[in-house]
């Protein structure tokens, strides 16, 4: 009980004094997870609509494999990143290993299956006679897509926001791809296992409470805009 | 102005609807008319090209090939209003949206078409704050907006309350007269067809069966079964005794019935349909120009709506209509001999169908 009070005090001490570690460390979560998001949003909406709204050979393959995706196990993402950044690795010349931009890699294959797998039901779930009116409507396919995912936003923006809690709150990949390098690669999760790993209960407390607000924060926007009703 | 030929459309591989041929004039009001399941929907999706279809499908003498452009000259209202969740003015104008058109003249065609449908007062309102009656007349009007030179309607006052129906099925042949659209609409209501159509198309099984005006569909139906749905209850089996350039004489049972429709070519055993809305009873023979007059016996009496049926032996089962105010003054009971007359101008014949 005693570690738990004086943990939350130090905790609260560091994030009145506005402590420079623990808000590097803030800023290069948002930093790489919100990029392997918005990486995961170009790419993966396009790909869930087309899973979503037609019917091809290999489409329950590709699901089954979006699926599984969902269920990576970060480390497992990790070590194959690993593998292709590190110096021999068939990206090696990138020279990405230990590096913000290689943590975006890992966290993309994290967040992008959740991305396309989500918006993926989404769509699949809109009514298919509302394509066809827009269709008769005289609108192109591409036209006739982006109205119908406009039209499932609130649950589209569900799968965004679950593709970036999937990836501001792993810590295995990020480890093993950024090395946690201090002022650099060090995210909120990464800093949190060092620090509890040193007995620093303060700071990894204020390190979890800044992770859990970011959370809190996503998650309230999530439910206020899904629960908003259009004026009447 | 379209013509289809051997048109087949698919749901998914299976093919569930077919029109050997089916001409659409400039400027009339087909409907497509048939039982539930039939097909009829899936006959206008693929005259629509929103299903597959294999055939021919020319429009204005040209076959369709770019069906993106030729969805651009045509409009479809579903059953259900299918509104995006956006205000009714943007509903309204979404066609015109997905043309390029600027927000100005977009509001304004819209809001025009809103007004002409009743619904002008709605235009900033959500649709989906709308009932289903104002649901559906921003649909018409967002298909009306683009200005469409066919107008296809797939039940679209199916999922209404009846009082919602009636006033929209009236508003819509007003708008309809007004814009002189060409317009193909399914429905399973007789009575709706004969309030929309010049022509009508019965779909039965899957096919389009007879194609013609109203009053040759529901006076000389092209097959029993579709004189049993557009209402001829009587569909007899008979046999040819005589014909002449003037009447056509039939044994049925015991009796004799003249009619001056002559017997399809080559079939001495045909059907003969008559409506029982044609069929005059009375309690004793009257002295008439009508040539078939038979004593009945009352089998049964049914009221059905503002109507009752009776169900009368004569030799053969036939089944004839009254009011039931008639039915009252007459004071009919079950088993009561009476005489049902018609005239020999009023029966139609079918080939009997062989299997």
């Amino acid at each position: 009980m005693d570690l738990i009070v004086q943990g939350l005090s130090g905790a609260l001490a560091r994030l009145a004094a506005l402590d420079p570690d623990v808000l590097d460390a803030a800023v290069a979560s948002l930093l790489v997870s919100g990029a392997a998001t918005v990486l995961a949003v170009v790419t993966g909406v396009p790909l869930g609509t087309l899973v979503g709204l037609t019917r091809f050979r290999g489409r329950r393959l590709l699901l089954s494999l979006v699926n599984t995706g969902m269920g990576l196990p970060p480390v497992v993402v990790g070590l194959f990143v690993v593998v292709f950044l590190w110096r021999s690795g068939a990206l090696g010349d990138l020279d990405w290993y230990c590096t913000r931009q290689g943590m975006v890699v890992a966290q993309y294959f994290l967040a992008a299956p959740t991305v396309i797998g989500l918006t993926a039901i989404a769509l699949q779930n809109t009514d298919p006679l509302l394509r066809m009116q827009l269709l008769s409507l005289g609108a192109s396919r591409w036209q006739a897509a982006w109205l119908l995912i406009r039209e499932s936003r609130l649950l589209v923006l569900g799968a965004v926001i679950a593709g970036f809690g999937a990836v501001i709150s792993e810590v295995g990949a990020s480890q093993m791809v950024g090395c946690n390098v201090k002022g650099d690669t060090r995210i909120l999760t990464t800093a949190i296992t060092l620090e509890t790993s040193k007995g620093e209960f303060g700071t990894a407390f204020a390190l979890a409470f800044i992770l859990l607000g970011i959370i809190f924060v996503l998650t309230a926007l999530t439910t206020f805009a899904q629960q908003r009703r259009p004026a009447a | 102005m379209l013509e289809a030929r051997d048109l087949v459309a698919y749901r998914g591989d299976r093919a569930v609807a077919r029109a050997a041929r089916l001409d659409l004039v400039e400027g009339e009001h087909l409907a497509l008319l048939g039982p539930n399941g039939a097909g009829k929907t899936s006959l206008v999706l693929g005259l629509a090209t929103l299903v597959r279809t294999d055939g021919e499908l020319r429009y204005r003498g040209a076959p369709v090939v770019d069906a993106e452009s030729y969805r651009r000259k045509v409009a479809v209202v579903f059953q259900r209003p299918l509104l995006l969740d956006r205000t009714v003015r943007e509903n309204a104008g979404l066609g015109l949206a997905l043309r390029g058109i600027g927000r100005r003249e977009r509001d304004a065609r819209a809001d025009a078409e809103l007004a002409r449908l009743g619904v002008g007062h709605l235009g900033d309102r959500s649709a989906a704050a709308l009932s289903g009656g104002e649901a559906q007349r921003v649909s018409i009007a967002r298909a009306l907006a683009i200005d469409p030179e066919i107008l296809f309607l797939d039940e679209p006052f199916s999922a209404l309350d009846a009082p919602t129906r009636e006033t929209l099925i009236a508003d819509l042949a007003r708008v309809l007269r007004e814009r002189g659209v060409t317009t193909v609409m399914v429905t399973h209501d007789r009575d709706e067809a004969l309030s929309l159509a010049d022509r009508i198309g019965v779909v039965m099984n899957g096919e389009l069966r007879q194609l013609d005006t109203a009053e040759a569909v529901f006076g000389m139906p092209a097959d029993p079964e579709i004189a049993a749905f557009v209402g001829v209850e009587n569909v007899i089996p008979a046999r040819v005794e005589r014909a002449t350039d003037e009447l056509t004489s039939l044994r049925i049972a015991d009796q004799r019935v003249e009619i001056t429709e002559p017997p399809p070519p080559g079939d001495d055993f045909p059907l003969l349909c008559i409506r029982p809305d044609d069929i005059v009873i009375s309690r004793t023979a009257a002295s008439t120009s009508a040539r078939n007059s038979f004593n009945a016996r009352i089998v049964r009496l049914e009221p059905i709506g503002r109507r009752t049926r009776l169900v009368l032996d004569c030799g053969f089962p036939l089944v004839a209509h009254v009011t039931r105010q008639s039915a009252r003054e007459m004071d009919l009971k079950v088993d009561e001999q009476i005489v049902a007359t018609f005239k020999a101008t009023v029966p139609h014949l079918l080939p009997r169908i062989r299997h």
